[in-house]
């Protein structure tokens, strides 16, 4: 076993760039509407994505009341049915997730994290946050053009989702496909963004290994998505053509209700390799984040240096390389050489590894820690139980002959609700519990929080446990009107009536956290200076909340952000800009 | 809704009853039925021996990890453990726990790789089925027994006859000879559909412009149910499978009912498929 050195004294070069004065804000509306403090503009990705992540949950409630008592819903049509599948999904993973981990704990921690005064780029920054809003709006708008919004299911396969025997197949797709591309602009610019701080505005001393995980989660992450988003820009404007100006490249020569099309020569294949060339990633662009996020709760909560700190960095990266080359198996049914699910299957499970590190090096870091059961580490503690259990069921869909009897099914459903679901929501959760003193200087109601964890978390396995089972009973997804059909036995129904109860009491117990939230901002604690003692930069601004510019003298760092429990140190934790002839004196330096 | 309810309590009771009386015998989901639908063919059997074995490690792997999680809460919480260790890494521990997972990989990847190469083609070939998805619809045709085709619609609810299941039952049922190496083919003359028996141990997309193959042994005679499993358009839940699977001499009898009957239906000159394509 190896022990921590004490640092050593080291020569901090001198700045390279001059501090450059910030924007100052003349008016209110420059200063919380169109802010470019990346703060503001943090709050406005999480309010606006939270916002739209509360319409996707009333979405999954409708499917779910429509699931489990057919006879009694019987005024949701299957098109509505579609739609809401449709939007439901688009919503949870891009424009709720997607946003709020990089737009949202992106751009509050990154400058704070790295000790710069704001992204490198605020004017861009503020534009990224007003495209994304487009595009969030013209989502919304979709529902009320004629035909609705798409029901193409959130991957958007063509044929179908251009051709009239799919709701929204007039006006609706053409706007889900805008709003796509929008977004992805929007996201671009605040993308390119985040890298450049990361890589260019890091304070004095903060080498790239001392970087928190956090950022590494959020930095790679942000890679990713600019690399693979572009695929789905290609697809969207692909498909967009498609529609509008008749070409073909999505389109083979086929029917329509009976009529010959004047399409021919495309592939519907191509657009599942473009899609899915972005759709893998994706599961990492949400994931990513939130192990660093986690991996940061785990440390701080359990007083422990984080274990293999850089094996963590180095398998942020490789699971990111990774996620490249697996997309094909989402397409193992699609009918493919057997080569290619040769391929697809091995590199999938080999992906199993990095994740298998992460696990391990989580655990030990709270082998013999001193954990303190709060609510970020609750959520943390759940996140890594969540995590491998959902990953795992991904070991029956990765083998393609196992995939077989499961793809299409509600397992998969129960899988990737689990894996990329529920499990990063419990670390927003974590993260918002962690980071909220810092942002208002209030702590969220201990009490309130201790119901929404349980109800949340036990309420997940709850309503996805029983999906895996019925996935084997070889219950199709995204069915309109199951119901009894001997095929999926009065027992099965039984039980998606159940999960639609519970689906409904655990959402609807959501309205605790935001009460929570709305309450604590008023009344909550007063949080101090560093309420968890955490050695990161965040906490170490001059005033909480951090103002505009974050730090009154830029920080220089001294060392990584897993000081804790250093020998001979008068606390139990020494923060990142603390020189190291300070510590051994230690005269309170909090 | 209310009906349900009382259905609710004497449930277990009825379960029994139907395992006795295995009313369903196969082919589709019985009520509570744990794991899949039994396998009716030699793919199905061996995916549910390779699932079996997967089954046991992941439940182990997710055990292990629980209980450990159980460990760490019980044992180092701040109260059990006060002073936190400084230990940042073990290389010895890094390189092991590298190597497992590989090895439990490697255990994974040999059997399911020989099944993908298994599942995906057979030699001696000797017949073939043409599937094409239509919305919403199935097509089957025979190539190699005269080239009739017809079309299979499903029954709506009120069409019903006693005991016909609802939203699996079609006008013209697939009817297909047992222990017989069937070639199957697949496409589609719109949108992409996907050809689902789960009891056959098959699923494949048909997509239009496109030809997929794959292949079937039906292991006994029965009816065998399946459903759509690719989300192609409003009606997508309504485009059930049903594959009868009857004796070698039924179906010769069969085929010659059904040429006349869908005579005229079908497409250009018979061709045999299967003569000209095994390898």
């Amino acid at each position: 076993m190896a022990y921590v050195a004490p640092a050593e004294v080291e020569q901090i070069p001198p700045a390279e760039v001059e501090d450059v004065e910030l924007y100052h804000a003349k008016s209110w509306v420059t200063k919380y509407v169109f802010s470019q403090d990346a703060k503001v503009i943090a709050i406005q990705y999480s309010a606006t994505a939270i916002a739209i992540g509360l319409v996707g949950l009333v979405l999954s409630w409708l499917m779910r009341l429509q699931l489990g008592f057919p006879e009694l819903f019987d005024f949701i049509e299957p098109s509505d049915y579609y739609q809401f599948i449709t939007v439901h999904g688009m919503i949870m993973v891009i424009y709720l997730l997607t946003a709020l981990f990089l737009g949202g704990f992106g751009n509050y921690l990154i400058p704070l994290m790295v000790g710069a005064r704001d992204m490198v780029f605020p004017y861009v920054n503020m534009v990224s946050y007003w495209v994304y809003l487009g595009a969030v709006i013209l989502l919304i708008v979709s529902f009320f053009v004629p035909g609705g919004a798409t029901g193409a299911g959130w991957t958007l396969y063509p044929p179908q989702a251009i051709l009239s025997g799919t709701p929204g197949s007039e006006g609706g797709i053409i706007l889900m496909l805008v709003s796509l591309a929008l977004f992805i602009i929007g996201f671009t610019m605040g993308g390119l963004n985040y890298v450049v701080t990361v890589l260019q505005a890091r304070t004095r001393g903060m080498t790239l290994m001392r970087l928190p995980l956090t950022i590494w989660g959020i930095f790679t992450a942000t890679v990713l998505a600019l690399l693979a988003f572009p695929a789905l820009l290609v697809g969207a404007v692909m498909m967009t053509f498609d529609k509008l100006l008749g070409t073909s490249f999505f389109m083979p020569a086929l029917v329509e209700m009976g009529v010959y099309l004047d399409y021919g020569g495309g592939s519907p294949l191509l657009f599942q390799h473009l899609f899915w060339f972005f759709g893998h990633p994706e599961v990492y662009i949400v994931a990513l984040p939130a192990f660093g996020i986690v991996s940061d709760l785990i440390s701080v909560h359990a007083r422990r240096h984080i274990f293999g700190y850089r094996m963590m960095v180095w398998a942020i990266v490789g699971i990111g390389a990774l996620s490249f080359v697996v997309w094909a198996h989402h397409m193992y049914v699609s009918g493919m050489n057997p080569w290619f699910g040769f391929f697809f299957a091995t590199t999938t499970l080999i992906i199993a590894v990095p994740t298998a590190l992460k696990v391990y090096n989580w655990t030990l870091t709270l082998w013999k820690g001193n954990i303190r059961f709060t609510l970020p580490m609750l959520f943390a503690l759940a996140f890594i139980v969540t995590f491998v259990n959902g990953g795992i069921t991904g070991l029956f869909l990765g083998n393609v002959v196992v995939d077989v009897p499961l793809s299409d099914t509600m397992f998969v459903v129960a899988h990737f609700h689990m894996v990329m679901g529920v499990a990063p929501l419990l670390v927003v959760f974590g993260g918002i519990y962690h980071w909220f003193p810092l942002i208002t200087g209030r702590m969220l109601h201990e009490g309130m929080g201790q119901f929404h964890f349980w109800v949340t978390f036990i309420g997940a396995y709850t309503i996805f446990l029983p999906l895996h089972y019925l996935g084997f009973l070889g219950v199709p997804r995204r069915y309109f009107e199951m119901g009894e059909t001997n095929f999926i036995p009065e027992s099965a129904q039984d039980l998606n009536a159940f999960v639609t109860v519970v689906a409904l009491t655990v959402g609807v117990a959501q309205i605790v956290f935001f009460i929570n939230l709305f309450w604590s901002l008023k009344n909550g604690k007063l949080a101090g200076h560093n309420p968890w003692k955490a050695c990161s930069l965040e906490w170490r601004t001059a005033h909480v909340p951090p103002r505009h510019g974050n730090f009154d003298d830029l920080p220089v760092v001294y060392r990584w952000a897993y000081d804790y429990g250093v020998p001979g140190a008068d606390e139990d934790f020494i923060p990142q800009d603390v020189p190291p002839d300070r510590v051994s004196t230690g005269k309170g330096e909090v | 809704m209310m009906q349900r309810l009382t259905i609710l309590a004497p449930m277990t009771a009825l379960s029994f009853f139907g395992a006795a009386g295995n009313a369903f015998a196969g082919g589709r989901s019985e009520p509570w039925q744990m794991w899949f639908q039994p396998a009716a063919s030699p793919v199905m059997e061996r995916i549910i021996e390779f699932h079996n074995l997967l089954f046991v490690i992941e439940v182990s792997i997710v055990t292990l990890v629980l209980g450990l999680m159980c460990y760490i809460i019980v044992r180092f919480n701040a109260k059990a453990n006060p002073v936190p260790t400084k230990t940042t890494h073990n290389t010895l521990l890094e390189v092991v726990w590298t190597g497992v997972p590989l090895l439990i990989l490697m255990v994974i990847a040999v059997p399911s790789l020989n099944l993908l190469y298994y599942a995906d083609r057979i030699e001696n070939i000797e017949m073939t089925l043409k599937v094409t998805g239509n919305q919403w619809f199935w097509t089957y045709s025979y190539p190699d027994h005269g080239g009739f085709e017809f079309d299979s619609v499903i029954v709506p609810d009120d069409e019903l006859k006693e005991g016909q299941p609802r939203l699996l039952t079609v006008d013209n049922e697939v009817v297909l000879p047992v222990e017989t190496n069937i070639r199957l083919l697949f496409t589609s003359s719109d949108v992409i559909h996907n050809w689902a028996v789960p009891s056959l141990g098959l699923k494949l997309d048909t997509v239009a412009g496109r030809i997929n193959e794959n292949w079937m042994r039906i292991n006994k005679e029965g009816d065998y149910y399946g459903m759509c499993s690719e989300l192609c358009g409003i009606n997508h839940g309504f485009m059930p499978i049903h594959v009868k699977a009857v004796s070698k001499a039924d179906f010769a009898e069969w085929v010659e009912t059904a040429r006349k009957e869908f005579a005229g239906a079908g497409g250009p000159a018979p061709v045999r498929v299967a003569e000209t394509g095994a390898r």
